[in-house]
This record gives C-alpha cells, sequence and structure tokens, in this order.
C-alpha cells in the first residue's frame, strides 16, 4: 500500500473555476501601491472609549482604516508570548502605540487621515519606571536565580563589603533605514512580503498568524537592510503585519515605511537594566562574593526580555572569577515601548555593573583598577576557570588579548604621562582604562543554534548561493560567498547572492546573537561538500581515473590530489554532471554541537565557544563643560581566523562606537506622562564622525584559529560593543583625578557632561555618604 | 579690481556663515539661502516666482544631465520628487527633517539636504545625485575610494556620505573655511587638509555602522593624501573580479 495520498483534485482547481488562478500578465506590479500611516496613543496607558472615523474616511485618498476587528487571524504580533495585540482593543499600553493604521493612495492622503482619525481615551495610571515597577510588583515574569556555591556565607566572612547601585539607559537602534515592509497579495490568498527584517521566518509566522493563513501561503524575502543591530528582529513584524491585514482588506499591495520619529517612539530599544549589589572581596581586591538582583524594563509587552535577561546574568560575571555568587533577574512590566534585542542582548547590560563594581572595588583598596581587574581574571583549570552557570572557558584567551593591548597602547608609559598632566592641569583631566571582554557565543535558546542553506548549479557554471541569514551591512553575504567559493573551488564571480527568502531556506533562525557566519557558514559548506561528493564521481570519470575519492576542487579546476597535472575545468564537469543526471542543486544543514542548558538549575554549556577582547581607551574631561574627548582607543580583539580581516575590523570598530554612544551620550528621555521627549536625531545624540578618537588602533589576536568553527573563525558582531566600557572607565578615571583620590567614582549613565559634571561635583560627597548609603537588597 | 575682490572675501565669508550648527553641535552646509550662486537667480525678476501657486504645477528639473518634468504640489520636497516621482531611490531617507545627511544630492555642484529643499525651488539648477556620479562603467573616484577604504557597511548613509564628500573637495578647492578652520585667510588645501577639517565637514552625516574610519580614509585617499592600503585593492579585485 502506497502511503502517498491520492491527489484528490488539480490543485489549482477552485481558482480555475472561480478565475482566481492569475498568470504572469494577471500579475500585478506594485504600481498603485498603497501606503500606511499609524494613528498613535497619545497616553502612555488609557482605555479607548470611542473611535470617529467619519472625518478621516472623508478626506480624499483615504482607502480604509485597520481596527482590530479586520484582522482576519489573530490579533498578536508577540514572538515568544501572545502578549502582544497588533491593535489594541480596549487599553493603549504606552504613549505612541498605534491604535489604528490608516490606508491611503498615497502616504499623504494616509497621514492626512490619520489626523483626523478621533480617539476618545479615559487615561489610567501607568507605569514608568523599574523602580516604580519594583514598588508596585508589576513583572513580566518571576525572579529568575543563578547561584553558585554559597555567597550568603561568603559575603558574612569577606573582609570587606560593599553594596551599591547601577542604573542604566536603554538604547535606540537609530538604523539609517526605518521600518520598512511592503505586500503584495496574489489574490490567491497568497502573500508576498518585502521586509527590512533580522528574521524572515518569524515575519512569516507573525504575518500568518494575524492573516489566520498556514505559514506556506506567506513568503517572506528580505533583500538587505539599512542596518538592524537587533532592532528588525521581532520589532520588524508588527509593520510587515500592518501592511499584510492591509493588503488582505485592499486586495492591493501596500507598504509601511515609518517615518523617523515614529519609529523612535513605537518601536522598542535595548533594555535599561537597574542592578542592585553587594559585593564581598580580600585586602588585595579579590571578588569573594557577589549578589546581584538584575530589573530589566522589559516595557508594556513580553518581547524578547526573557533571553535578554538570561544573557545579562550569565554575562554578569565578564571576564572575572567569583566563587560565591548569586545573580537573580526580574523583567519589569512598565507602560513603554516593548524593549527588545539590541547588539550584546543583555551582555552589556550585565557586564558593566561588574566593570562598575571592580572599579569601586579598586578605589576603595587604593589599588590600580587594572590590577584588580587582572587579579580577578578567570584563570587556569578547573573551578577557577569556570563560570556562574557551570562552564569552562577552556581556550581562556583574555590574558592573550590583555597583555597584547597594554604592549601595543604602551599603557604603563602613558599612565605615568597622564599622572603628571594631572598634576599640571587643575581644570582639565585626563584618564586611561584598559577592560577585557569576554562573551559567550550562541543563541541562549538551543533551537536557533540551526542554519540552512541552498546552492544551485547551472549548466553554464554559474551558481545561486541562499541561505538563511540576513544582510544588514555586517558583511555576512561577503563572507559567505567567500566559504561558498572556497568551499566549491570555484572563483567569486561565478555566484549570484540571492535575497534572503523564506522560500528557499525555509525555518532560519534570526539573523542575530553574532551567529550569522559561524551558523549559516557551516550550512553553506555542508551543501557545497555534498556538491562536491556528486561532481567527484564525474569528474573522475571524465579524467579517466579509479576513485573519486582524492579528487581536489581549487581554482576553478577539478584534479586528483596525487596527479594534478591531469585537470577538468569545473564548468566542463557541470555540463557532464547534467548530462549524466546529477542533481546540481543541494541544501545544506547545521547544528551547532555540544552546547546544552538546564533552566531549572540555571547550569549547563549554554555558549560554543568565548569571543575575547580587550581595549585601553584614555580620555581628556574638562571641568567647566563636563565634555569629553576621546583622545586614543587601542583594540585587540579575537576573531578567530578572521573569515574577513576588513569585514572584522569594520564591525570591530563600529561595534565600539556604538557602545560608546550608548555609554556617553545616547540619552533616552521620558517625561512624567511617558512621552519618550527624544525621538528625532535633533535631541537623541548618536556619534557622528567627529567623535572617533583621532588614534584608533585595532588589531586582531594573531594565531587565533578556533576548533571546530567555520575555517577557525570566531563571531564578530556583538563582542566588540562591550570594548567601549574602558571609555565609560576612563572618563571614572579622569573625575576621579579631579577629586583627593576618591575610594568610588559613581557616574551616571550614560555618562553625558551634565552626568559628568554632577560626578565631579559628588566626588567628596560619595566618599562619605559611601558608609550610609541605603540597604537595597531583599526585593528580590 | 576692488569687486572681484570683494566678490572672493565675501564668498569666503559667505561659506563660513553658511556652516549651520545642529543640535548634536555639528556644522552642516546650510541650505541654498546663503549660496553665492544663487546670486545671478536672485536678480531675475521675482513676479512670476512669488505668485501663489495652487494644487499641482509642472516642475521641470535636470538631474544628471537629464530634464525631467513632474507634477507635483509645491511643498514637495527634492527628495520625494527623487523617490517617489523619478525612481532614482539611490538617495536615502533617514529623517526627512535634515538631521541625519542621507538624503545628501548636489545642486550645481554644492551639497543640500534633499529632504529640507523644495523641488520647485530647483528649477534651473543642476541636480546631480548618486545616480549621476558613474560615466558609463566607470566609478567616480570618491565611488572607489569607498569601496577602497571600507567606508560603508550597510550602505544606506553612504550615497548621501558620497555627495557630502565630492562637495567637500569643492569646497576645498574654492578655498571653503570650516568651523574649525584657524585662519580664515588661509584656508586649508587638499593635500595638507587636517583629519579634523575632515571629519568637521562630513559631520553632517550620521553612520549608525560607524564607518567614519572609512569615510575619513576614502576622503583622505581621494585628496591624494594616501595611497589606497594593499589589502583593500585585494579586496576590490576579488570582489569585482
Ligand atoms: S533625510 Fe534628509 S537629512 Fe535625514
Ligand atoms: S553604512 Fe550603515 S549607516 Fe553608514
Amino acid at each position: 500500500m502506497s502511503n502517498i495520498e491520492p491527489r484528490k483534485q488539480h490543485e489549482s482547481a477552485i481558482g480555475h473555476v472561480t478565475g482566481k488562478a492569475t498568470y504572469t500578465d494577471d500579475q500585478r506590479q506594485p504600481v498603485g501601491m498603497l501606503s500606511l500611516y499609524p494613528v498613535l496613543s497619545p497616553h502612555a496607558k488609557a482605555r479607548i472609549l470611542n473611535r470617529d472615523l467619519t472625518a478621516a474616511q472623508a478626506i480624499p485618498g483615504v482607502v480604509t482604516i485597520l481596527l482590530p476587528e479586520d484582522i482576519p487571524g489573530e490579533n498578536d504580533t508577540g514572538p515568544i508570548a501572545h502578549d502582544e495585540p497588533l491593535l489594541p482593543t480596549d487599553t493603549v499600553n504606552y504613549w505612541g502605540q498605534p491604535v489604528a493604521w490608516v490606508v491611503g493612495e498615497t502616504e499623504a492622503a494616509a497621514r492626512q487621515g490619520a489626523e483626523r482619525v478621533f480617539v476618545e481615551y479615559e487615561p489610567l495610571d501607568a507605569v514608568l519606571s523599574i523602580p516604580q515597577a519594583i514598588a508596585m510588583e508589576s513583572f513580566h515574569n518571576s525572579p529568575q536565580v543563578c547561584r553558585r556555591s554559597d555567597p550568603d556565607t561568603a559575603l558574612k566572612t569577606a573582609p570587606h563589603v560593599l553594596e551599591g547601585e547601577v542604573e542604566m539607559n536603554g538604547q535606540d537602534h537609530f538604523y539609517l533605514e526605518t521600518q520598512t515592509s511592503w505586500v503584495v497579495p496574489d489574490l490567491e490568498g497568497n502573500y508576498l512580503v518585502y521586509a527590512s527584517t533580522q528574521h524572515p521566518t518569524e515575519t512569516q509566522h507573525i504575518v500568518a498568524r494575524v492573516l489566520g493563513v498556514p505559514s506556506n501561503r506567506v513568503v517572506v524575502t528580505c533583500l538587505r537592510m539599512g542596518g538592524g543591530f537587533g532592532g528588525k528582529e521581532s520589532q520588524a513584524n508588527p509593520m510587515a503585519a500592518a501592511a499584510a491585514i492591509a493588503a488582505a482588506k485592499t486586495g492591493r499591495p501596500v507598504r509601511v515605511r515609518l517615518r523617523r520619529h515614529h519609529d523612535m517612539m513605537i518601536t522598542g530599544k535595548r533594555h535599561g537594566y537597574l542592578g542592585r549589589y553587594r559585593v564581598g572581596f580580600d585586602a588585595e581586591g579579590k571578588l569573594l562574593a557577589l549578589d546581584l538582583a538584575l530589573y530589566s524594563d522589559g516595557g508594556w509587552s513580553l518581547d524578547l526580555s526573557p533571553p535578554v535577561l538570561l544573557r545579562a546574568m550569565l554575562h554578569a560575571d565578564n571576564a572575572y572569577y567569583i566563587p560565591h555568587m548569586e545573580v537573580r533577574g526580574q523583567i519589569a512590566k512598565t507602560n513603554r515601548v516593548s524593549n527588545t534585542a539590541f547588539r550584546g542582548f543583555g551582555g552589556p547590560q550585565g557586564m558593566i555593573v561588574i566593570e562598575d563594581i571592580v572599579d569601586r572595588v579598586a578605589r576603595s583598596l587604593n589599588l590600580p583598577p587594572e590590577v584588580v581587574r587582572e587579579r580577578n581574571f578567570y584563570h587556569g583549570e578547573g573551578e577557577t576557570n569556570t563560570t556562574h552557570y557551570g562552564q569552562e572557558l577552556v581556550d581562556n584567551r583574555l590574558m592573550r588579548v590583555w597583555q597584547s593591548v597594554q604592549a601595543q597602547a604602551q599603557f604603563v608609559d602613558r599612565k605615568a604621562a597622564i599622572a603628571e598632566f594631572n598634576q599640571a592641569n587643575p581644570y582639565k583631566k585626563r584618564g586611561i582604562a584598559v577592560t577585557p571582554v569576554k562573551f559567550g557565543i550562541s543563541f541562549n535558546k538551543k533551537t536557533y543554534n540551526q542554519a540552512g542553506a541552498l546552492i544551485l548549479i547551472y549548466t553554464d557554471g554559474s551558481i545561486q548561493l541562499n541561505h538563511g541569514g540576513t544582510e544588514m551591512g555586517q558583511g555576512l553575504h561577503t563572507k559567505m560567498l567567500q566559504v561558498a567559493a572556497k568551499a566549491l573551488g570555484v572563483s567569486l564571480e561565478r555566484f549570484r547572492m540571492m535575497p534572503t527568502s523564506t522560500d528557499k531556506v525555509p525555518n532560519s533562525s534570526a539573523t542575530a546573537a553574532s551567529s550569522g557566519a559561524d551558523l549559516n557558514g557551516q550550512a553553506v559548506k555542508d551543501a557545497c561538500e555534498t556538491l562536491k561528493q556528486r561532481l567527484a564521481p564525474v569528474a573522475t570519470k571524465l579524467l579517466a581515473l579509479d576513485t573519486p575519492e582524492e579528487m581536489v576542487f581549487a581554482d576553478n579546476w577539478v584534479y586528483c590530489r596525487t596527479y594534478p597535472s591531469a585537470r577538468v575545468a569545473f564548468d566542463e564537469v557541470v555540463q557532464a554532471a547534467y548530462n549524466d543526471r546529477v542533481s546540481l542543486s543541494a541544501t545544506g544543514f547545521y547544528r551547532t554541537p555540544n552546547i546544552y542548558w538546564d533552566p531549572e538549575t540555571y547550569k549547563g554549556r549554554p555558549f560554543y565557544y568565548f569571543a575575547y577582547g580587550a581595549a585601553v581607551s584614555e580620555v581628556e574631561i574638562d571641568g567647566f563643560t563636563g565634555t569629553f574627548k576621546l583622545r586614543q582607543v587601542d583594540i585587540v580583539h579575537d576573531v578567530g581566523e578572521s573569515l574577513n580581516p576588513l569585514v572584522d575590523k569594520g564591525q570591530i570598530e563600529g561595534g565600539f562606537v556604538q557602545g560608546m554612544g550608548w555609554l556617553t551620550m545616547e540619552e533616552l528621555v521620558w517625561d512624567a506622562q511617558g512621552r519618550l521627549r527624544t525621538h528625532a536625531p535633533s535631541t537623541y545624540k548618536i556619534p557622528t564622525v567627529s567623535e572617533i578618537p583621532d588614534k584608533f588602533s585595532v588589531t586582531l589576536l594573531e594565531r587565533a584559529a578556533q576548533d571546530g568553527t567555520i575555517y577557525g573563525s570566531k563571531a564578530v558582531g556583538e563582542p566588540p560593543f562591550m570594548l567601549a566600557m574602558s571609555v565609560r572607565e576612563a572618563m571614572r578615571a579622569a573625575i576621579a583625578a579631579f577629586g583627593d583620590n576618591p575610594t568610588y567614582v559613581p557616574l551616571a549613565l550614560p555618562a553625558t557632561p551634565e552626568a559628568t559634571l554632577r560626578a565631579i561635583d559628588g566626588l567628596s560627597a560619595a566618599t562619605s555618604l559611601e558608609a550610609a548609603q541605603p540597604a537595597s537588597s531583599g526585593v528580590l | 579690481m576692488p569687486s572681484d575682490s570683494r566678490k572672493s572675501l565675501g564668498t569666503s565669508r559667505r561659506r563660513f556663515l553658511g556652516q549651520a550648527l545642529t543640535a548634536a553641535g555639528t556644522a552642516i552646509v546650510a541650505p541654498k539661502v546663503l549660496d553665492p550662486n544663487s546670486a545671478a537667480e536672485a536678480q531675475q525678476p521675482l513676479v512670476n516666482r512669488h505668485l501663489p501657486i495652487q494644487g499641482e504645477t509642472p516642475v521641470t528639473l535636470m538631474i544628471n544631465g537629464q530634464s525631467h518634468t513632474v507634477t507635483i504640489e509645491p511643498r514637495v520636497t527634492l527628495l520625494d520628487v527623487l523617490r517617489e516621482r523619478l525612481n532614482l531611490t539611490g538617495t536615502k531617507k533617514g529623517c526627512d527633517h535634515g538631521q541625519c545627511g542621507a538624503c545628501t544630492v548636489l545642486v550645481n555642484g554644492d551639497r543640500i539636504y534633499s529632504c529640507l529643499a523644495l523641488a520647485i525651488m530647483q528649477e534651473g539648477r543642476s541636480i546631480t545625485t548618486i545616480e549621476g556620479l558613474t560615466t558609463g562603467e566607470q566609478l567616480h573616484p570618491v565611488q572607489a575610494a569607498f569601496i577602497e577604504n571600507d567606508g560603508f557597511q550597510c550602505g544606506y548613509c553612504t550615497p548621501g556620505q558620497i555627495c557630502a564628500s565630492i562637495a567637500l573637495l569643492n569646497e576645498v578647492k574654492r578655498g571653503g573655511a570650516s568651523a574649525v578652520t584657524a585662519d580664515l585667510t588661509h584656508p586649508p588645501e587638499s593635500l595638507t587638509l587636517s583629519e579634523a577639517e575632515i571629519k568637521e565637514r562630513l559631520s553632517g552625516n550620521l553612520c549608525r555602522c560607524s564607518a567614519y574610519n572609512g569615510i575619513v580614509a576614502a576622503v583622505q585617499q581621494v585628496l591624494g593624501q594616501t595611497p589606497p592600503s594593499p589589502a583593500a585593492t585585494i579586496l576590490v579585485q576579488e570582489m569585482t573580479g
């Protein structure tokens, strides 16, 4: 008996009898494309009492207006929890939340229409900060706990104990291309979605969910993005979903392209965090115990907050061995944008807390911070080289990057010169600092650590390359072409890189977690190996040899390793393979081996490996204005055996500068009504070319090939972001120089000129206040 | 001649004043109102130009050497005409508020933010967009230098950066000063233009990917200050075959 279900009817039967089967000439080009424009909530939290569309509908060019009742499927775009209505039915939960989308013949008509949609609200009390959420017990989840040994006892017996708080700002992604999608319905119930998304598969799922259709009816394609940085992982979905609803309702192609200020008002950002700690240490500055409560601002819906929190908790050690440690984490539920992935994914928030602590420990003992940092590094084997979640570092490269960057930067000499400068200059002070980075590579969610590829060779020897990753400027497509060319032994110009599309490589993971090249590269290589296995016997036959085992593919030729002078051109092998009826297309697949995680015990081996780096920054602070100048930056970063040094250096520089922006200038200001006051580049300052240090030297760690990765390379997208911690620590050093050897230099984040001035003013106060600092533990 | 000397002094002074400061404290080149090239236009009879226009009106623009006529409302920006009407989508919209530089194009050789310029005001001027920089297959030297120095990542700011860089070169050639020029009577020259000058003159163009080092290096290369790096040359050869 056959297992194949007998075909019931012609697959297009319904289309043929209803006239809905479209043919080539019936296809609609996106001329006559409609535009979407959002109607935004003016309240952080309010009940929707009434919507009046009459005036808007009267505007010429307004085609229709999308309300919750227009959503044929589920009114939800949440990537993890289903707690995120695409359009709210009764309550708005943040200022700027779209409550309706106006569909217009033009963007101008839609915009005019949006101004005439009148919604009546009853404002409600909103939760507008993490402390307020803690006080009101407004959380998305229960406290998460990761514990090593016995911190309670260790804190009781530690010679020195300090406690304190570190609070940090979120960060707007400010990808230069705002969120954009367009959707073409084919009138047979299928949808082509072109979206600027880092996660085409998830966009496909969410669009299918809101339309109430199976995933196979939705194809999502991403050509490339004008920047992503995590902001187009889940945040791209609601816009694509709204466009799809409009396309379903009108039967016409629809596009949405957020205006900059709308993008900044509507979409989630990096999570702000609050860390409250107690740290125990000895007279040498060795960390003995840490008790840390981390609260993140999740915003109104859950989004990706749990894995972001997990990564923050798993990076609260940065490079330091802490024998007794407990990290608790909880996600505050506030009436703000739903915060999301952003380069580092919680890692920076966890790491900045421990760097703040280590500097404080050092100053409280009057020891140089770099000495205390080094003393606490993971080292040796076993216990002292194992993280609080039980993963051993194995190939620990901390000391290598640490020593090389200090040598490159001439750290010792410059530190002495800076001390002299500071002696001589009462109003300008310089500071220098070196900080390490250890960053775990792999998606925390094991499932996501898989990737696919599809390679199509045509009979003329030209090749199409598909893989599941998206291109957002990180050079992934370039690297994948390099991998494919190397693996197949052919030149790059044979390839056409295809746009990422869910009908070519299905069930792909987000291009995120720095994993794009690691995962997709292996999948591409796997597809190439399959093709070579098929082509080798063909070449063997052409060369009249016996066995295909020893065939080498290189420089567009195929030959036997032991007899290289007899060779046959790749093109010829391809043509012969076609003639012999050998398949010339292949998929490739990869899943990361040897990773596991136990969410109950918070122990495991969640990361395939760690990336390491270290940076030295020198700043000069003007004591009158609080402004700083970044004088010099030296970086040594471990990218393994680089697939493309130019691309990797670009990633390191870009990550560093973006991190510097977060720590020193990008201030999100929310007012008492929960309105974001910094929603344009005029008020939200990202680094310009003028803030790039004059001396900026980036070195890739040498002899660094990593075992078990694609051609020995390592992930590079996120880890360099945290190298910018050296800027903040250098600023704290410079601020300290304004005082008299202060034992603590608190510095608000971001360290804007105002914050810096306050830090200078507060120097003497901080020392005396320290003893009286309120006990802040015990909330979790 | 007195009038000549007055003109040249006036030019550099106007150029200097033409630098407006953004909220970020960075200089941008102000829109055409302060441009000396518009002096001739200013002398034309203004009667027709000030007639109130109702609804849509035909506007003829010279873009990349080609004449285009579009029927638009007077309030439509040059950026929207380029992108939405003429399919010249190389010019990008980053903010639409004159705050990011993604929409930078050249008008009579000077840079403007096309999102802040009304299309109707550009009649009779010569507009160059990123699409108009290549001659046949030949890249403009600035375009080539951006590739050779890895002056981009996502590429979204790049058309604006390249147009701004070309304008920068023109401005330096004409002896234009910037906000960091120490001595206005001795404006900097191409070969010795400092990094600080380059940065100041490009600070109206944001790059979120921070390909800034590559952008500065590209400009230095075109200024004749540095040769392309060997690594870059290899990469360009590999990538372009
Ligand atoms: S789009 Fe014109 S300056 Fe940003
Ligand atoms: S290259 Fe991405 S914004 Fe400049």
